[in-house]
């Protein structure tokens, strides 16, 4: 550093030596910091979604009652009272609904995430700011709506008399696992939407299977191990799990099929986080 | 203060062209053309041929080895045609797409305004846009809660601040996510034309708050095709064409060397041979010119002669050169004619002045006509000369254009005629 930098530092409330702009090749720092730094616009972006996600509706944020709802219902009339699936010891409407509460979390945001950078293409193209915060945002927007359908769950767990087990001080970790995910493959799925546009077209399939893939209309204890750890290699599946083991107490301890889920979320994450700052140079050019 | 503010150091920045059909590329491409690809090798095709990729693989450079340094307090003017390269490199320096070589260097909390109202949500209120805008663009809540009154007066849309942006006029839109930028204040400033925004009042309210940033002693880097605007408020100016720096100097120099290489202006016409210049059997234009101070850079307060010669082959017609004058728009300023003489076979010059503080800015043609007996036209030609006249520029405030196609500078009387407590008490009983 030279004398005349220094002085510029002393000058101005300005610190370090100055931004260095230069072509980048292969893959890149994360720059966490970055995203630390634009907490505020973070926060922002998240609260934008909040608050526009049913503007101009007639219900408004009984939207996101109804899905889960209606998901439950239709469920419990066809796979718990005619097919009969086991439901682990639980009326069948609040185990399925144990399930759908972090399902439909997970499945918004990740569609929300996915599309986000192509819906903000005029920020992209003209503001700088971490892009990581617009998959972010937009998986984190999906927590009112979460804490809403959570609420109703616990209204039919109270209905239904199931309480809560001492387990229930896990649960955060599992919502924790939900959100991870989440957000892997939002950051996987918004920079792969950027050049091909084929991902729209993808995501309501790959919501679909995804969810049977998932234990929410049947028990994961249908599966023999060693089936039932690879099974956890689908995370949602450890989240579904631990979310009825520690809310409703039902099945057993997830116990190598977690293992399971949180190494994948952790690939997820960080195998997304290092792919889409490696593509974001070009995000600008090509969305 | 002379502390380096940016450093370009050799910066490029190349392009992919696609073919117009890939605007972007669909996974059925990528995997159309990997299927391909062994196939190809049995045909013995060219290989680019057949690839998307490689067929249509032009590169383009839309920024090439640009160099320069900017130091802590300079307002730079970035000028140049369209497709130069002018936004582009903003956009380098803004950290929105990446150089492809080069390396630059800044130093200090860089705002960059490349377009306002960016993330505006048309279902939010005034107020919420404000402060999701102010986050967009860099601003900390404390910042923007700090500002937000002043903002909102410089919108001038108190009024609506609680009505979601969508029921706005584009016209308040713009001043609110305008006034939002304007209150940015970082060290370093990267604005893009986008000031240009709303009515007349409001861009020179616009521009005035553009100078007081500059008078901050803040370091500005200014993209516009406002000459004007460019010679007020920079301290420096670069000239960018086809992606490369072509001159770097004062404002007014590199302004002037700009419109002069850039101007559709013809201020000389000359046809040497009687033969093929524009013209018919009686009548043959040698030469046209315009003369002024700075023919390439006429202001309104210069006089400008506009000067004709012409062969006449109809000896003693008596005959006058009338010429007309339009504005690019092709609204007729004015006519004149010259004075009705009994001319000989021969070379004719006619010489007309028009008075400096006269015309307004803006462009103009000449029309030219040779008129025998004053009634018969012998020779008309439409476009005989144009030029541009350009306002002066008055620091930190607004000019250009005025209304009317000319603006004659005209004798006015001013004076009292009675104060204000006379009138008062003689109209009060």
């Amino acid at each position: 550093m030279t004398a005349t930098d220094l002085r510029i530092q002393s000058d101005s409330n300005f610190s370090g030596p100055g931004v260095i702009i230069e072509p980048r090749s292969g893959w890149v720092a994360l720059h966490l910091r970055d995203l630390w730094e634009y907490r505020e616009l973070l926060y922002f972006l998240t609260w934008r979604e909040v608050k526009v996600r049913y503007k101009q509706t007639a219900l408004g944020a009984v939207w996101a009652i109804i899905q889960p709802l209606f998901n439950m219902l239709v469920f419990s009339l066809f796979f718990g009272r005619l097919a009969k699936v086991p439901s682990d010891g639980v009326p069948y409407p609040v185990f399925s609904m144990a399930g759908l509460v972090p399902w439909t979390f997970f499945a918004n945001g990740m569609t929300q995430a996915a599309n986000s950078l192509v819906t903000n293409t005029n920020l992209v193209t003209k503001v700088y700011f971490p892009r990581l915060t617009v998959p972010v945002s937009a998986v984190l927007s999906g927590f009112v709506d979460f804490v809403i359908a959570f609420v109703m769950l616990l209204v039919l767990m109270l209905f239904n008399g199931v309480h809560p087990p001492i387990q229930v001080l896990w649960f955060p970790a599992f919502l924790l696992l939900a959100v991870g995910t989440a957000m892997g493959v939002g950051m996987w799925l918004s920079a792969l939407n950027v050049e091909y546009r084929d991902v729209r077209y993808v995501l309501p399939f790959l919501v679909q299977f995804w969810m049977y893939a998932t234990p929410i209309v049947y028990p994961s204890s249908l599966l023999k191990e060693p089936w039932k750890t690879l099974y956890g290699l689908n995370p949602m599946a450890g989240v579904v799990e631990g979310f009825r083991w520690s809310l409703l107490g039902s099945g057993r301890a997830p116990g190598p099929m977690l293992w399971a889920s949180v190494s994948a979320a952790i690939v997820l994450v960080v195998s997304g986080a290092y792919y889409f700052r490696r593509m974001e140079k070009t995000f600008a050019d090509t969305i | 203060m002379a502390d380096k503010a940016i450093s370009l150091d050799r910066i490029g920045k190349q392009y992919l062209l696609r073919e117009r059909s890939h605007k972007y590329k669909a996974l059925r491409d990528v995997l159309a053309n990997a299927y391909m690809k062994p196939f190809r090798r049995f045909r013995g095709a060219p290989a680019e041929a057949h690839s998307p990729r490689s067929s249509s693989r032009e590169l383009f450079w839309a920024l090439k080895d640009i160099s320069f340094e900017v130091r802590h307090g300079e307002v730079l003017g970035l000028i140049g045609s369209n497709g130069a390269g002018k936004s582009t490199l903003l956009k380098v320096l803004s950290r929105i797409t990446e150089p492809t070589t080069g390396r630059a260097v800044i130093y200090g909390r860089v705002g960059s305004l490349l377009e306002v109202g960016s993330g505006f949500h048309p279902e939010l209120t005034g107020r919420e846009n404000v402060f999701l805008n102010g986050a967009i663009i860099g601003m900390r809540k404390a910042e923007i809660e700090r500002k937000f009154d002043e903002i909102v007066a410089f919108a001038e849309v108190e009024r609506f601040i609680d009505t979601p942006v969508k029921h706005y006029s584009s016209g308040m839109y713009l001043k609110l996510a305008f006034a939002v930028a304007a209150n940015l204040e970082p060290e370093i400033l990267f604005v893009d034309e986008v000031l240009a925004v709303g009515d007349a009042a409001f861009q020179r309210k616009c521009l005035g708050k553009m100078g007081e940033v500059s008078r901050q002693g803040r370091t500005v880097l200014f993209v516009s095709h406002n000459m004007t605007a460019v010679q007020s408020l920079c301290t420096r100016a670069i000239w960018l064409a086809q992606g490369q720096l072509v001159a770097d100097g004062s404002p007014a120099q590199i302004v002037a060397d700009y419109l002069r290489s850039n101007s559709a202006a013809a201020v000389d016409q000359v046809w040497e041979d009687p033969a093929t210049a524009p013209g018919n059997e009686v009548i043959r234009i040698h030469r046209a010119r315009l003369l002024a101070k700075d023919s390439y850079h006429i202001t309104v307060n210069d006089s400008v002669q506009l000067e004709f010669l012409y062969w006449n082959f109809l000896n003693g017609a008596v005959q006058n050169a009338s010429l007309t004058l339009y504005t690019l728009e092709g609204v007729a300023a004015f006519s004149s004619a010259s004075l009705v003489r009994e001319c000989p076979a021969g070379l004719i010059r006619v010489v007309c002045t028009i008075p400096g503080d006269f015309l307004n800015d803006g462009g103009y043609r000449v029309q030219l006509m040779i008129v025998r007996d004053t009634s018969t036209i012998l020779y008309n030609h439409q476009s005989l000369l144009t030029f541009e006249v350009r306002d002066v520029p008055r620091p930190y405030s607004w000019y250009g254009k005025w209304i009317g196609v000319v603006r004659p500078k005209l004798e006015w009387d001013h004076e009292v005629v009675d104060t204000v407590a006379s009138v008062v008490s003689s109209g009060v009983h």
